[in-house]
């Protein structure tokens, strides 16, 4: 790892000065992600600003709405009663990342800013526009198994390889920001972006940004959830599919739906038009499988990710099967 | 004078340039009176970054509890809380394996809560309480969940069992060993190339139903 500077503001102000004098700093949250790109050379900031003493690990219920402090641990979030009764989804999600080690360890905010886990962008060796904008895409005509099949460019096809963030962008959750030039309100689906021409920004936060929270309506989504992860193992590793899906049912019928993938784009994918094909339908296999007909279309596989053509359509059927226990 | 300094840095790249490194370590005493370079740390503490500041190569101040015990230690801002404990402070028994959080051999408890010491910076940890395998036991008495690992076979190599343990007294702590298939969701960040997992999965469901306080 290289030598850097360390600072510990004291308060959010602070911290967000710190970040702006100086491009070439990084804050640091849990570490998890940061350090281990640091110890690759991915990432080399000359000065580390410590958020993770700051104020903000506060999850509190206000109204009718969570507001989880983005210094919150992924552990406390899943383990709290209230999110368990209330959103079973998230906890879910984030139950299904990282290990019980790491969710000690890593932020709700850093989670939601990890970095792609594409291989050609962790081996300093090989050419990743990500990483090094500029200098082409290893994965576009390399080893492709885990890349994108839906909003890539041809500079990155990388995807987003954070669970906590299926489960909020089908939860409509908003992202509260502070910044050099005051707060603002980011709705979540909005946070990430998709690699376009530069792929070497993974979101819309301004220099210097600073989440200090994630809010998440109550939704009538507390029973028929489900969140699906597909993997090569069967714990402890990164997503190849996932999907996060909630129903409201009455009577079987299907009064309101959210689903979103996972380990499919460069942002959380959330399925609109599959979800509006599922209000007002019974809740059945044949309703499932024609959402998850919509919810496939304009997927485009590369040379090794082709089996993600099939598995994700598969997976929102018995994710929604799991949802609402139809067998 | 600081361009010395870099210049004499071991390179960025990992395991070949471990022996380096530790060489630099041990040098830095010495070093650290070269290296410092008071000028962005003057700056911080006049923008009022304030609390804790460090300069690349500057030897900060650390106040650890490791094991019950406090010490005041001094650390560069790169070192992690793992090289802490075992280069610096001699705690062998917290194994390096992957360096990446990726296989679980480093976990320690800070504040009571496991963690991987390979991802957790050593600066960032001041006045926090450390746990490492060697504090388990109350003098000769071994821990239960040693016990328990001695007599259901629950290692063989050994190399991964002191993190093993730490996740096994965790997950019971943690209230997520009710079932065996919850005690291998929350055992699943560490990784037994030996593949002890099913005695290790016996020795944890013996000290939680044995209700022993772990
Ligand atoms: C072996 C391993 C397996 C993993 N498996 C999974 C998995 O299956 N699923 C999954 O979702 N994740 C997984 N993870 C990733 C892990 O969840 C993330 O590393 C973690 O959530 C990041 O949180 P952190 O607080 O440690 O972030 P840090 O590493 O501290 O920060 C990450 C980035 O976010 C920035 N940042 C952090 N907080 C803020 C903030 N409040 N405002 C602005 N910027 C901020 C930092 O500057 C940095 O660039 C895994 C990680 C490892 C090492
Ligand atoms: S997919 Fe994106 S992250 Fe991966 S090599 Fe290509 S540019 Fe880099
Ligand atoms: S050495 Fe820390 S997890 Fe492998
Ligand atoms: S006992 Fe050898 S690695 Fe686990």
């Amino acid at each position: 790892m290289n030598q850097f500077q360390y600072v510990r503001p004291a308060k959010p102000k602070a911290a967000i000065e710190a970040r702006v004098k100086d491009q070439n700093s990084q804050f640091i949250a849990g570490g998890t992600n940061l350090l281990d790109l640091m110890k690759r050379g991915v990432m080399n900031p000359e000065r580390l600003i410590d958020i993770s003493r700051l104020p903000l690990d506060k999850l509190e219920r206000q109204g009718n709405t969570f507001r989880i402090g983005s210094m919150a641990l992924n552990a406390t979030v899943a383990d709290d009663k209230q999110v368990l009764e209330k959103l079973p989804l998230l906890a879910q999600a984030l139950n299904a990342g990282a290990s019980a080690q790491l969710r000690n360890m890593a932020t709700i905010g850093g989670n939601m800013l990890q970095r792609t886990r594409c291989p050609y962008f962790y081996d300093t060796a090989l050419p990743c526009n990500k990483r090094e904008p500029g200098s082409g895409c290893g994965a576009l005509e390399g080893y492709n198994r885990m890349h994108a099949i839906f909003g890539f460019s041809d500079k990155c096809i990388a995807v987003h390889p954070s669970d906590m963030s299926v489960a909020l962008v089908a939860l409509d959750a908003t992202v509260l920001v502070s910044g050099p030039k005051g707060d603002r309100r980011i709705p979540f689906a909005e946070l990430h972006r998709l690699p376009g021409d530069i792929p070497q920004k993974d979101t819309t936060l301004e220099p210097g940004e600073l989440i200090t929270a994630v809010e998440v309506p109550e939704g009538p989504f507390t029973k028929n959830v489900h969140y699906l992860k597909v993997r090569e193992r069967a714990s402890y590793a990164f997503a190849l599919v996932s999907v996060a899906a909630a129903l409201q049912l009455e009577n079987n019928v299907i009064k309101d739906a959210r689903l979103a993938m996972g380990g499919v784009a460069h942002k959380p994918w959330r399925l609109t038009e599959a979800e509006k094909s599922l209000v007002g339908k019974p809740a059945t296999e044949a309703t499932f499988q024609a959402a998850a007909e919509i919810a496939m279309r304009g997927a485009k596989a590369f040379k090794h990710n082709a089996f993600k053509l099939k598995l994700g359509p598969n997976a929102i059927v018995q994710a929604l099967k799991n949802a609402t226990n139809v067998a | 004078m600081a361009d010395e300094i870099s210049d004499s840095k071991p390179e960025n790249e990992e395991r070949s340039h471990d022996a380096a490194r530790r060489n630099f370590l041990k040098q830095s005493s010495v070093l650290t009176a070269l290296a410092l370079t008071p000028g962005p740390v003057v700056q911080a503490a006049a923008a009022e970054w304030d609390e804790k500041i460090a300069a690349p190569f500057e030897k900060v101040p650390l106040k650890l509890a490791v094991n019950g015990k406090s010490y005041k230690l001094s650390v560069e801002p790169r070192v992690t809380l793992l090289d802490l404990l075992r280069e610096q402070m001699h705690l062998t028994g917290t194994k390096k394996g992957c360096d990446y959080g990726q296989c679980g051999a480093c976990t320690v408890h800070i504040d009571g809560k496991r963690v991987n010491s390979c991802l957790v910076l050593a600066v960032m940890q001041d006045g926090r309480e450390i746990t490492t395998i060697e504090g388990l036991a109350k003098g000769d008495d071994l821990h239960p969940m040693q016990e328990a690992f001695i007599k259901n076979d629950g290692f063989q190599c050994g190399y991964c069992t002191p993190g093993q343990i730490m996740s096994a007294v965790a997950c019971i702590r943690e209230g997520k060993a009710n079932s065996e298939t919850e005690i291998k969701e929350f055992m699943s960040g560490n990784i037994c190339r030996c593949g002890a997992y099913p005695n290790i999965v016996s020795a944890i469901q013996e000290v939680k139903n044995g209700g022993q306080k772990v």
